[in-house]
């Protein structure tokens, strides 16, 4: 087990891609901690930095005390699973999971135990003589995982590991992996473009945009005070919903004046002009202002998704489209005209830039 | 749904044809190199004739120099067989997995040197095999046979090493391989079925080849299997059984090589391995 650091990381590719520009971090002895972002972030170019298979173009990575910046993959204590499981063809379930302990020449008895300790953890011991072609996409991953476990690294680095699986199996790999987490205690780096693998796997969450770390902070920390514009926009389900407006009088009005809302003790610390106001979907108070909540809008209900559970209302307010996330499975119908409130303390300010920093 | 009957026997009907076309020169070799004499033409339409004989097929033994002509075959064929497959699986390797200065350019020169004819090539080749003294020697022929084989063979490597995935080998990197161990250890084993067509190609190239032989090498002794062959061919007398019962000989390794290599050349061997 090992501490992860990083310093000033940078990637310029011969091209001139400047995949990561230079990012900072310090991951602790047993976190969990999950770089998420776009397509293109740079999570995984950064991810492949901490592996060895990518030179790094300036900056330092330590794991331990150990500077590895030059030190060859194989030789970092790191094992790594991919996200199209990269199990090799030729070799038999048994053969895979043992391939790093023989090129490392371990015993063979001690291989013998590992490998049969991290089948049983994983369920495959049946499939330890098959081939990775007669296996099905869960278990060729479980087998990818198992090649990682039984090398016991010093830190396990995922590269997008569910990605390949169907929507059932990844919710139920997701609980294994926290599991399995959960019982070795190694620290984990995981890459992913898929917020909610994020929000519940880390401890930690690094939300990468452009190759800049965008926030660094606790799943909860983050969704609740997103550092900047992106950050709100990316993580959260419906999307958080964004209003273009003025700050003016001690309240932010936009829509063309058919929203307004009032910004108690916020409107000191803010000053008077355009700004940007997020509110999430779950944020919204159907039936408008009383003591919890503030008046808002009146909006028209355009398309509405019964889920079961809650309704997911599409409205119009001022033209601009919202999502609004109605509890239960009350009647909620388009050309309805909702009158909506905002829970107190869940509006979230950015300035109206591009860059979109947290005012408040 | 089922094709009607027609079709099938039509289909079946050309096919029949074309492997009667294809079949019927070997068989007729066979039949003449059973033949008494030199009897090229015959009345008789029976495969193996009455009065068979191996008769040609000891004379190759007993009284031409065949095996020496058969060793000097498969020692330059062995040869370039050896050197095609390690130069074509390294330097295919190179094209497919790094970028360097010159790649594309080399690539191009290397294809470029297929545009020419063989025989075009003769001359300038001859000069350089005589200058380097190799004239009437194993190593010049291997030179000139390995050198005509390489290009093919090292596009077919790197073609088959660009659909073998990155990550299996950066997952062997991670699991304490160096590149050279990842290369080896689950590379070149993924790569078995382009192995076995260069080294195919590479024995084919030499095994069959005349044209070449007959100018680097002049004495008998020296002499390749297709020259020895030749040999038995004169303006006024041709020996027709040995011909035929040399032929025969000839093309035994090569179909017994392509008999036992024809299980490696199963493709899709790395399916399983990533799901892209």
């Amino acid at each position: 087990m090992a501490t992860v650091s990083i310093r000033g990381l940078h990637k310029r590719y011969p091209g001139g891609f400047h995949a990561v520009r230079g990012i900072s971090l310090d991951i602790a002895d047993g976190e969990f901690l999950v770089l998420v972002g776009p397509s293109g972030c740079g999570k995984s170019t950064s991810l492949r930095m901490v592996a060895g298979l990518e030179e790094v173009s300036e900056g330092e990575i330590r794991i331990g005390d150990r500077l590895v910046n030059d030190i060859a993959p194989g030789d970092r204590d790191i094992a790594m699973v991919f996200q199209n499981y990269a199990l090799y063809p030729h070799l038999s379930v048994r053969d895979n999971m043992a391939f790093g302990l023989r090129m490392r020449n371990t015993p063979r008895a001690e291989i013998e135990r590992r490998v049969s300790a991290a089948a049983a953890a994983l369920s495959i011991e049946s499939l330890l003589a098959r081939r990775p072609r007669e296996l099905s996409g869960g278990q060729r991953q479980r087998v990818a995982l198992g090649r990682a476990i039984v090398r016991e690294p010093a830190v396990f680095l995922f590269d997008e590991p569910l990605s390949n699986l169907d929507a059932k199996l990844r919710v139920q790999m997701r609980a294994e992996l926290a599991l399995l987490h959960r019982r070795l205690g190694t620290t984990v780096i995981y890459v992913t473009h898929d917020q909610v693998e994020a929000m519940t796997l880390g401890d930690r969450i690094v939300l990468m945009n452009h190759g800049v770390i965008q926030q660094i902070d606790a799943p909860l920390a983050i969704y609740r005070r997103p550092a900047n514009r992106f950050v709100a926009a990316f993580i959260g389900s419906p999307t958080m919903n964004f209003f273009h407006g003025t700050i003016r009088d001690g309240g932010f009005v936009a829509a063309g004046g058919a929203a307004r809302v009032p910004l108690d003790g916020v409107a000191a610390t803010v000053p008077s002009g355009d700004a940007v106001l997020g509110i999430r979907p779950e944020d919204f108070v159907v039936g408008g202002g009383d003591e919890d909540a503030a008046a808002f809008a009146t909006a028209e209900v355009t398309v509405a998704e019964q889920m079961g559970h809650e309704t997911l209302a599409h409205v119009s307010i001022g033209g601009a489209t919202s999502i609004v996330r109605v509890p239960g499975n009350r009647g909620v119908a388009p050309g309805d005209r909702l009158p909506l409130g905002v829970r107190a303390g869940a509006m979230h300010l950015f300035a109206a830039d591009d860059e979109g920093r947290r005012l408040a | 749904m089922r094709e009607p009957l027609r079709i099938t026997i039509l289909r079946h009907a050309v096919l029949l044809a074309f492997v009667a076309i294809s079949i019927y020169p070997v068989l007729n070799v066979v039949s003449i190199s059973l033949r008494p004499g030199d009897r090229l033409r015959s009345t008789d339409l029976a495969i193996i004739p009455a009065d068979w004989t191996l008769a040609s097929y000891a004379a190759l033994f007993t009284e031409q120099p065949f095996l020496r002509w058969l060793g000097n075959s498969l020692a330059v064929s062995a040869a370039v067989t050896v050197t095609g497959v390690a130069l074509a699986s390294t330097a295919g390797y190179a094209f497919s997995r790094f970028r360097f200065i010159g790649r594309r350019a080399t690539m191009l020169a290397i294809l470029t040197t297929q545009m020419f004819p063989a025989t075009m090539l003769l001359l300038p080749l001859y000069v350089l095999i005589a200058r380097l003294g190799l004239v009437d020697t194993w190593l010049g022929l291997m030179i000139f046979y390995t050198a005509t084989a390489l290009p093919f063979c090292v596009w077919q490597m790197k073609g088959f090493y660009d659909t073998i995935p990155a990550s299996l080998e950066e997952a062997a990197r991670i699991d304490g391989c160096t590149r050279g161990q990842a290369f080896w250890y689950v590379v070149l084993p993924l790569a078995t079925p382009g192995l076995v067509i260069t080294a195919l190609f590479s024995f084919m190239t030499a095994w069959s080849e005349y044209i070449v032989a007959a100018q680097v090498m002049q004495r008998e002794e020296m002499f390749t299997l297709p020259l020895g062959i030749k040999g038995f061919q004169a303006s006024l007398s041709s020996q027709w059984g040995l011909y035929a019962a040399a032929s025969i000989l000839v093309s035994l390794p090569v179909v017994a090589v392509f008999l036992s290599l024809s299980r490696f050349l199963v493709n899709g061997l790395t399916v399983g391995s990533v799901k892209e």
